[in-house]
């Protein structure tokens, strides 16, 4: 049983979304993957000014394949989202509330989840065509030169999601 | 004396290259389908099915089954009595550039592990080359994504370890893994040789079909063995718990030395990807 959420999230919400509940996300999420990290952990250190308001973004691990002229995106399923770990709790501290990507977190992650009251959710991995068809616009907005490895704005309609570890440090994915 | 022509070579990797990324291997949507019926709970049925409409809408769009479209292994069998007229390296090179633009697959690649520059043309590919005894060549594609790869591993164990020490450092590796690597998995398990030569053999076993088992009588066990024990762990499909952690588990053996007992295995995901011809 699926429910419908559109962002921007509010923090009341996010705080809510529990562990194991399934949602359709509309609305706007963003890219960024590995260097993608790297550059933003750079700039907070830097104090520089960043691409995206990290305090009502939501991130999606994600390094498409490139579209056909008649496509808005290409296969766009979710990366590993334990490499970006090393990273994310700089992030959160910085306003980042909620990620979108595949697998479990460490321990340091859940901890900045809890204590933010943000949230981590997984899509299907694996699945880049089925997730291609919930994307309808694709904008780049940061690091171009990163080609697949980018920060994109994506517009979703009902992008499946299942809450994987919740504001209260719960967790239904094997830790 | 035949001779192939390299841009053969290079059209017919080409094609492996666009079949492979797009198109599900037969044998995997059958244990998939099999993986659905079984599947014990609601979370696993649920991520089964998408995976498997995943597997239609790729097909039909013409669109890469998974966005990580992998780093390209090619193990070419030449035949004794063919000539190629013309660099084979290149050939199949070129063969991967093409299908990579046809295919809309993803640039992957970087030029060097730690400056990290992407290549541009998701080449250069990784070539095992080896001998056969006509006047064929056999070209197999297996596109191996990285979120698996990342999990796989080379235990050395002792020459002495009894069979259970064997299954358990394979379901140690199946374990760690978890949810990470896209599960259900296909496990390729090579055991004895070098250590490269385990390595090598684990990731050449994930070209057999699947649900076939070894015909010597300890390894059809330890495949079945794994099969069972690792369906038990609940990582299940996408790490939400369920008893279809993996699809198959596929051994191949080789000589050893006597103080040695390489075991290697090759952690593949759902979107187990390969394709292969004959010229």
């Amino acid at each position: 049983m699926r429910n419908n959420i559109t962002t921007p999230l509010t923090s009341a919400t996010i705080t809510r979304l529990r562990a194991g509940e399934e949602y359709l996300l509309s609305g706007e999420i963003f890219t960024a993957r590995d260097q993608a990290h790297k550059k933003l952990a750079e700039l907070i250190q830097k104090k520089k000014k960043l691409p995206i308001d990290l305090a009502t973004a939501i991130i999606y691990y994600c390094g498409p394949t490139p579209e056909k002229p008649s496509e808005i995106i290409g296969s766009c399923g979710p990366t590993t989202s334990s490499r970006m770990d090393l990273f994310t709790p700089l992030l959160m501290k910085h306003g980042l509330r909620m990620m979108i990507g595949k697998g479990k977190r460490s321990q340091d992650v859940i901890h900045a989840i809890k204590q933010c009251q943000g949230a981590y959710a997984i899509t299907y991995g694996g699945c880049g065509a089925y997730l291609q068809e919930k994307v309808i616009a694709r904008e780049v907005i940061a690091f171009p030169e990163l080609g697949p490895e980018a920060i994109y704005k994506l517009t979703v309609r009902d992008f499946p999601l299942i809450i994987a570890v919740d504001s209260k440090g719960n967790s239904c994915i094997n830790h | 004396m035949k001779t192939i022509k390299p841009q053969a070579i290079t059209e017919a990797v080409s094609d492996l290259i666009v079949q492979a990324a797009l198109i599900m291997r037969p044998d995997v949507k059958r244990a998939l389908e099999k993986a659905l019926r079984t599947e014990k709970s609601r979370h696993g049925r649920e991520v089964l099915s998408v995976i498997l409409e995943n597997g239609k809408k790729a097909r039909k769009n013409r669109v890469p089954i998974c966005q990580d479209t992998g780093m390209a292994v090619v193990y070419c069998e030449v035949g004794t009595k063919v000539r190629v007229q013309g660099g084979l390296e290149e050939a199949i090179t070129k063969g991967v550039i093409a299908g990579t633009k046809k295919g809309c697959l993803r640039r992957s690649i970087v030029s060097d592990p730690f400056l990290r520059k992407n290549t541009g043309t998701n080449t250069p590919v990784v070539i095992h080359y080896g001998w056969r005894k006509d006047n064929k060549i056999k070209l197999s594609l297996l596109l191996k994504g990285f979120g698996c790869e990342n999990k796989s591993a080379v235990v050395m164990l002792n020459p002495t370890a009894e069979y259970a020490t064997i299954k358990d450092a394979v379901l140690n590796v199946i374990r760690m893994a978890g949810p990470n690597a896209c599960p259900p998995f296909v496990i390729g398990v090579g055991i004895g040789g070098t250590l490269d030569k385990a390595a090598s053999m684990a990731k050449e076993v994930l070209f057999e079909p699947l649900g076939k088992r070894h015909t010597v009588a300890w390894c059809s066990r330890l495949e079945r063995d794994l099969i069972k024990e690792a369906n038990t762990l609940q990582i299940g499909p996408l790490g939400l718990g369920g008893t279809s952690t993996v699809l198959d588990v596929k051994v191949k053996t080789f000589p050893t030395h006597i103080a040695g007992l390489p075991v290697a295995v090759n952690v593949s995901c759902h979107a187990t990807r390969s394709a292969e011809v004959v010229l």
